[in-house]
């Protein structure tokens, strides 16, 4: 699946993050978006930071993931 | 908008999307209901599960039966059925891990340096740089005993196929917004400029999708088609450059088989000679040869956009999500799961 979810880079050291997405705290890396820093709210997949992102479009991808969590029941539907 | 150009144009306008997350939010919303009828639209070849062919998934199978493998596969993989069960089914026997990221699979390797790691690497452009990144850190810190096995896909070779075909009724797409994301949409340009078909990128909300339908049915009545991105929050041009980087250097594209869309010409990517002691195909002298489907599923067709799910004999009857035939009924992004799952009430026969 190739659905990235919004999060919150909490804390950074060096490539590794702790990122926050709908209040889920998890490690993801930052290796693909060097310019990614604390505060930033970029796109997550499949354990990576892949791009930027607004707070508007984060808003509406975390509601549609809410409807896909609700619709899926299979767990971590991360690849693709 | 939408309905006056489908009047203006007067006859059957099908949009295809190559995106499972599309798929799933345009049932999910229940944007079909609201479409008129001249607009229709076809699920193509977006779920990285559906695509990937039989014989890889035989090959996995097989690979989760040595005592000395361990397989490390993203949790969509994990049910499709094929020779002798599925990899749930291997599951019991430890053999098979589920990994949320090519990086835990990479710890797998360090937590069991008597094994061999065998990494499902299956997905489009989003996904490849995970595997990547994870393969280079293998060779920085020389770990031995990790493997990829490669089935990592490009989208723009399979939307050239499907319009190839002879038989193919695509008269636009709406791109995937993720994969663009890393790649930058202006990788669909080629499709506008070589089979003059509309290519636009929408986001995932259900009026971002609308909107882009409608400017879809905009260029169809202007006759123009154009390279178009909705997604302009996350999307740019020429994408994630860091990411395609990372990519290129690990990774070159080869031939590949497809799930209904049989062998594509440079669609997959297979790791580079430079990093073949991972590569899973050399290592474990593994050829490939395109794979047979279930006798009755027909995923291929459903995947090409030349019928709807319901259509398939197997549908709701053999066939659920529960206990599938095809791969297109076992991830959640697949058009057959989807169908079973919010379309069955739309269920039109042709
Ligand atoms: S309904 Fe099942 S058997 Fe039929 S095409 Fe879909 S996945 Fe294959």
């Amino acid at each position: 699946m190739c659905l990235a979810i919004p999060a919150r880079i909490i804390e950074l050291d060096k490539d590794v993050a702790v990122v926050d997405a709908m209040g889920n705290r998890f490690k993801a890396k930052t290796t693909l978006l060097p310019e990614a820093e604390v505060g930033s709210l970029v796109l997550i997949h499949a354990g990576f930071a892949i791009s930027l992102v607004d707070e508007e479009d984060a808003k509406k991808t975390w509601d549609l993931f809410r409807e896909i969590s609700e619709f899926d029941d299979t767990p971590n539907k991360i690849s693709g | 908008m939408i309905e006056a150009a489908c009047a203006k144009l007067g006859r059957q306008i099908n949009v295809m999307e190559v995106c499972g997350t599309h798929t799933v939010a345009i049932f999910r919303s229940g944007i079909k209901s609201i479409l008129p009828e001249g607009l229709k639209l076809l699920s193509g070849p977006g779920c990285p599960v559906c695509v990937t062919d039989q014989s890889y998934i035989d090959t996995v199978l097989q690979l989760a039966g040595r005592d000395d493998c361990i397989i490390a596969t993203y949790g969509d993989m994990i049910r499709v059925p094929g020779k002798g069960g599925s990899l749930e089914t291997k599951q019991s026997k430890a053999g098979v891990k589920v990994v949320l990221s090519s990086e835990d699979a990479l710890q797998l390797a360090r937590d069991n340096p008597e094994k061999k790691i065998v990494f499902v690497a299956v997905g489009f452009e989003t996904t490849t740089p995970a595997t990547a990144v994870a393969v280079m850190e293998a060779a920085e810190q020389g770990i031995d005993n990790f493997y990829i096995l490669s089935s990592h896909k490009l989208v723009v070779p399979a939307m050239r196929a499907l319009l190839s075909a002879k038989n193919n009724n695509i008269d636009a797409f709406l791109c995937p917004g993720h994969v663009s994301v890393i790649t930058g949409y202006g990788v669909f340009r080629e499709i506008v400029d070589d089979f003059k078909r509309p290519c636009v990128v929408a986001g995932f909300e259900a009026m971002q999708i609308i909107e882009g339908l409608a400017e879809i049915c905009r260029q169809l009545v202007a006759g123009r088609p154009e390279l178009k991105s909705m997604y302009s929050a996350v999307v740019t041009e020429q994408g994630n450059t860091a990411a395609q980087g990372i990519v290129a250097k690990c990774f070159e594209p080869a031939d590949g088989y497809w799930r209904g869309l049989g062998k594509i010409e440079k669609s997959t990517l297979r790791l580079r000679e430079k990093y073949s002691k991972f590569d899973a195909f050399k290592q474990f002298n593994i050829t490939e040869t395109p794979g047979k489907e279930a006798t009755g599923c027909r995923c291929g067709e459903v995947l090409c956009g030349l019928i709807d799910p319901p259509q398939c004999g197997l549908f709701a009857t053999s066939c659920t999500p529960d206990d599938p035939v095809g791969a297109c009924m076992v991830s959640t992004e697949g058009a057959c799961s989807a169908w079973f799952k919010y379309g069955r009430k739309e269920k039109r026969e042709q």
